[in-house]
């Protein structure tokens, strides 16, 4: 069955987790024990309507409080996709948690308080929407029943969500526009005859709609795991290398060029578990042996020999910052890049850039977390890289701190 | 006529992960229940490796109270794909004084086994142990990352765990830490059916229908067995039962099912109306009761 993964942020006046729950209470996947917790739940805090928001926000923290830290995964299914939701809070301090939902994600839902209108957290979920390149952003203007489902306000909101989008770094992007009531159930799994004068389609019959898997075409490439060699007689001088495939697909007989090596071949065999395929698509994890032998270990990428990307010993690319210690010139990181990595040396932080689309301010020369700003490495070796623009996998990179391990930042090569 | 690969995202993704694993760590383990996720687990192993062999062992924590369904089918699996197996018991460290046996009504196993998780962790000096847990089945769950760190005490600190994004996974660690993974983090209990049905695989016969002495308790069917506690005046019978989740026979409750095959079992989950953990003791102990056991070390 096909997936989709959705990307959702806001806050929790914002009626997120209700519309959540509300599609997953319209497909019939919340389960009797499960509706039942949330009854016993809604009646225990004395609300005489059904609060989903408590199927979604999972941690004893967060029940504590209200609020939804970090990301968390909420999945149901239709008869025609699997979606999995990446639920993240929508406020300054957690912009790397919904970095992180969004580099995931396929589509996305912003949503819009109708009473409010467009707010400084609407800029920033669209900023990182742009940032990321999400295709498909769904603008859900919710609480239309709380303004007697009028449409000049749905307008009204709608020419000044255009005002925004016009800013837009990324001009591809599809951005539909649909007045909801999650509380309600207008128009989220249902279209609803409360809004005769909105012809579009209600949120999950545009979701049934989308077809992620066909749109994405840009350069094939296939970063090396690891080396197949079974230690077995009928397997002796099998050198098979596992990966998956990003950007199109490849087939057998391609030619192809190894980088960083720049040695060339031509495919094989394509292999999946015990069977030989002519051809996979991008998504695929597969194997791949190739006509000649030559050396290739884990981080080498193949890519076709007429697609080589550029290479070089810097490189300058949107950082968003994840970490508590701010990021610094002079410091010194380690890049993972698909599956290679290396070290790499801070040169200089070019710009902050506001997520609110105010501008970039080149007078501050470091990142703190949760700021998102233009950033120059210089690198330990020669690296062959796309932009993001052209490719997600080739031109996108996780910075590793070199003492605490952890994943301290996400570039976007630019 | 040309052949093309058609993807299993979900798949797909398990495999890419399963790799990660043995090119990032030196010495990965498989934890295997014997319950269909982990059986899943192997079937994915196979595939991401073929035509090598799964290049990591499997271990089994044995609470020592498993229905012998499971045992049997584990020893057999384990003779036909070749793997290496590595068993450890919560009898041993009961023995060695470790940790004490729970009493009572609801007494289980199932809290004790963290302890011989975390021993056998350090015995073998495991860096990443590879874990059947998908988010669909607990809200705890639900915001767990694909590599999951743990300090030398196996301990979750859930508030500060490391972001994740695109396919990037980071399993750099310290000595004395190490990586709890889950390779179907982003599978339904639907898609795990759908996928042992698609790709024929064999599970232990106790997840389909079969008769079994049992008595109810709590609105649950409890197996009547001399692992489990049971009071005087909870009657013993015969129903048709079948199991969604297998642990051990302490904290896993049965359902009512006619479902003889997959197909069947496939089509009851989808019209099903309870959820797989509903029949879960260890969770109804309360609302929080995953998430302190996660951050206890417990899988």
């Amino acid at each position: 069955m096909e997936v989709l993964k959705i990307a959702t942020a806001g806050s929790v006046d914002d009626g997120k987790s209700t519309l959540i729950g509300r599609l997953l209470y319209d497909t019939k996947s919340l389960t009797d024990d499960k509706l039942e917790a949330i009854e016993r739940n809604s009646k225990k805090k004395g609300y005489d309507y059904l609060d989903f928001s408590l199927a979604t926000d999972g941690l004893v923290a967060e029940r504590e409080q209200g609020i939804t830290i970090d990301v968390a995964h909420i999945y149901f299914s239709t008869r025609k996709k699997s979606y999995i939701i990446a639920d993240t809070p929508g406020h300054v301090e957690y912009t790397r948690n919904m970095v992180t939902g969004a580099s995931q994600a396929q589509a996305s839902i912003i949503l819009i308080d109708a009473r409010k209108g467009v707010i400084e957290q609407t800029y920033r979920h669209f900023f990182i929407n742009n940032l990321l390149r999400v295709k498909h952003v769904i603008v859900a203007v919710n609480k239309m029943d709380l303004v007697d489902y009028d449409q000049s306000v749905f307008e009204n909101i709608k020419t000044d969500f255009e005002k925004l989008n016009a800013q837009s770094s990324y001009a591809e992007q599809e951005v539909t526009f649909i007045p909801i009531s999650a509380l309600k159930g207008d128009n989220v799994a249902q279209k609803s005859d409360t809004m005769p004068w909105f012809k579009g389609e209600s949120v999950l019959d545009y979701l049934e709609a989308l077809k992620p898997g066909q749109e994405e075409h840009t350069a094939a490439r296939f970063p090396v795991q690891t080396v197949i060699r079974p230690k077995q007689d009928e397997f002796h001088d099998y050198r098979g290398y596992a990966g998956k495939i990003y950007g199109s697909s490849l087939k057998v007989g391609d030619a192809v060029t190894v980088l960083p090596s720049l040695t060339s071949s031509k495919i094989k065999t394509i292999e999946f578990f015990d069977q030989k395929y002519d051809e996979a698509v991008a998504g695929s994890s597969v194997t791949i042996t190739l006509e000649d032998d030559i050396n290739i270990t884990r981080g080498d990428v193949l890519v076709k020999s007429d697609e080589v990307p550029q290479s070089s010993k810097s490189l300058t690319a949107a950082v968003c910052w994840m970490d508590g210690k701010a990021l610094v010139p002079g410091a010194k990181y380690e890049i993972q890049h698909n599956t290679n990595r290396i070290l790499a040396k801070i040169d200089s932080v070019e710009s902050v850039i506001a997520t609110d689309y105010s501008g970039e301010d080149g007078s501050k020369n470091q990142l703190t977390l949760n700021e998102i700003g233009k950033v120059n490495f210089k690198l330990s070796k020669n690296l062959f890289y796309d932009t993001y623009a052209e490719n997600k996998a080739g031109g996108s990179f996780i910075l590793i701190d070199l003492q605490s391990n952890t994943t301290a930042g996400v570039g976007f090569i630019g | 006529m040309s052949t093309i690969l058609k993807t299993n995202a979900l798949e797909s993704e398990a495999i890419y992960i399963f790799r990660e694993v043995v090119a990032q760590f030196e010495n990965p383990v498989l934890l295997f229940s014997g319950g269909k996720d982990s059986i899943t687990l192997v079937r994915l192993a196979q595939k991401a490796f073929y035509p090598a062999k799964i290049p990591f062992p499997l271990l089994h924590v044995d609470t020592g109270h498993n229905f012998p369904e499971t045992i049997e089918f584990r020893d057999k699996l384990v003779e036909e794909l070749g793997l290496n197996l590595i068993v450890r018991h919560v009898q041993d460290a009961i023995d060695e004084g470790k940790v004490t046996e729970e009493t009572g009504k609801y007494s289980s196993r199932n809290m004790l086994q963290t302890t011989t998780l975390l021993d056998a962790i350090e015995e073998f000096k495991f860096d990443a142990c590879i874990g059947g847990a998908r988010r669909d089945e607990e809200k705890a769950r639900a915001k767990e990352r694909i590599f999951s760190v743990r300090d030398d005490f196996g301990q979750w600190d859930e508030k500060n765990q490391r972001p994740e994004l695109f396919d990037l996974l980071n399993g750099k660690i310290e000595i004395g830490q190490n990586v709890r993974v889950f390779p179907i983090s982003n599978w339904t209990e639907l898609d795990v059916w759908s996928y042992i049905e698609k790709e024929k695989i064999e599970i232990p016969s106790i997840y389909f229908s079969h008769k079994r002495k049992t008595f109810v308790r709590d609105g649950l069917i409890w197996s009547a067995s001399k692992y489990v506690y049971r009071e005087e005046d909870e009657e013993v019978l015969e129903r048709i039962v079948r199991f969604r989740t297998v642990g051990d026979m302490t904290c896993t409750a049965a359902v009512e099912s006619e479902a003889d095959t997959i197909a069947r079992i496939v089509s009851e989950i989808k019209t099903s109306t309870i959820s797989e953990r509903g029949a879960r003791i260890d969770d109804k102990r309360s609302e929080a009761a995953m998430e302190k056991r996660k951050q206890q070390g417990y899988f």
